[in-house]
């Protein structure tokens, strides 16, 4: 085939582009995606009981805020990352700011709380179904990030799957946070944080296999 | 052709102006050509295989297009996409060295090469691969040139199904391609 004739097949009738088709795709994953992990945790696990408490609220904020801040935080640099060369112009260490200021958090109220405290504000709750529910949970949310960025052009596909992973992760903590009851901020850094960064590194691993194009 | 033309151009192809856009194709596929032969001659590999290239190169920018931001330079997209197909197709061909040094951006347009070779790659036998109702789609849209509306009545399907089934048959041609020059 000559390459002038691919051009003119190609230039043949060409169709006006939404120029805002990336944004407004994984926008849409990324909403679609929450509503599945949190339709996910109400069905199978339901919403935590306790909510007429108000420590139990002010948990369940926090929560819910380290789960947004890593959202969004892991979706602006999605968006840049699924273009082409996009990954030289953007810094991924934003991302690392929720685990930071959640992890300051904890240390805060290690320090302020007695020593034998230590191990049931960690290990005290349900770790091991947080631990579980999380990347479980976070499986949907991925597939569907992923499907939409096989749509788009990513050129570092590690870091953009791992990105992918870490949306999913972000998702996924969300919804469980609707259902989980260990009140705790150690607890939150050492196990969301910690599950999250699972999902993150096996969307890293994945990355390169499912976004070839 | 200069970053401000190219990016006009891509502008002007992305509202679908089909004359700027050829225009840019034409011109990107020179400067691809001279930064694939540049690249795979050194390597000792055939004119034929940079032109391989050279194609799926423009398949992706036609079916990926949605992806460049207006509002950024138009070199440093068009280079990502090319440098990320040369270590694919280096990577499927078993090349021995997958180390290429992350080059200027402007590499990618240093070299403008007119003279092309055909490639080794047959249009009409692609397309055949393709399910019918995309094949007929391109087939009638972007080989003969009928409107949407035309090709819709002739096909006997929605104008919106022809659009998607041109979408569709074109990255499947590119998914194609490039399992084609794997082997």
């Amino acid at each position: 085939m000559k390459t002038d004739d691919l051009i003119t097949v190609l230039s043949t009738n060409v169709e006006p582009v939404d120029r805002r088709q990336v944004v407004r795709e994984l926008a849409a994953a990324v909403a679609i995606g929450t509503m599945v992990a949190v339709a996910t945790i109400l069905i199978f696990h339901g919403l935590r009981t306790d909510l007429d408490d108000l420590q139990a609220q002010g948990f369940l904020l926090l929560k819910l805020a380290f789960a947004v801040a890593v959202i969004i935080s892991a979706s602006i640099c999605l968006v840049r990352l699924a273009r082409p060369g996009g990954e030289t112009r953007t810094r991924l260490t934003l991302t690392a700011w929720p685990f930071i200021g959640i992890a300051f958090l904890a240390a805060i109220s290690l320090v302020f709380a007695p020593f034998w405290h230590l191990h049931t504000a960690v290990m005290g709750g349900r770790w091991l179904e947080c631990l579980i529910s999380i990347p479980l949970i976070a499986v949907l949310p991925f597939v569907l990030v992923i499907w939409t960025l096989r749509r788009m052009a990513p050129t570092d596909l590690t870091h953009t799957g791992a990105l992918a992973g870490l949306v999913a992760g972000g998702m996924s903590a969300l919804g469980y946070a609707l259902h989980c009851t260990s009140d705790s901020v150690p607890f939150i850094a050492l196990w969301y944080g910690g599950t999250i960064a699972l999902c993150t590194l096996i969307g890293a691993v994945l990355g390169p296999r499912l976004l070839r194009w | 052709m200069n970053e401000a033309e190219l990016k006009e151009l891509m502008r002007a192809g992305l509202d679908g102006n089909a004359a700027a856009y050829r225009i840019l194709l034409d011109q990107l596929s020179r400067y691809l050509r001279g930064y694939f032969r540049g690249k795979l001659t050194r390597m000792g590999r055939s004119a034929m295989e940079a032109e391989d290239l050279v194609q799926e190169v423009l398949l992706a920018i036609h079916t990926r297009r949605h992806t460049y931001d207006a509002g950024k330079p138009f070199t440093p997209w068009l280079y990502a996409i090319a440098r990320y197909k040369l270590i694919d197709h280096l990577r499927r061909t078993r090349a021995s060295s997958i180390d290429l040094p992350l080059d200027d951006t402007n590499e990618v347009t240093a070299r403008d090469e007119y003279a092309g070779v055909e490639s080794g790659l047959d249009l009409q036998k692609l397309l055949d691969r393709l399910p019918v109702k995309m094949r007929r789609a391109i087939q009638s849209v972007k080989i003969e040139g009928l409107s949407v509306a035309e090709a819709a009545k002739r096909c006997g399907m929605s104008e919106s199904a022809i659009k998607v089934n041109v979408h569709r048959g074109l990255r499947a041609l590119a998914a194609t391609i490039a399992r084609e020059e794997a082997t």
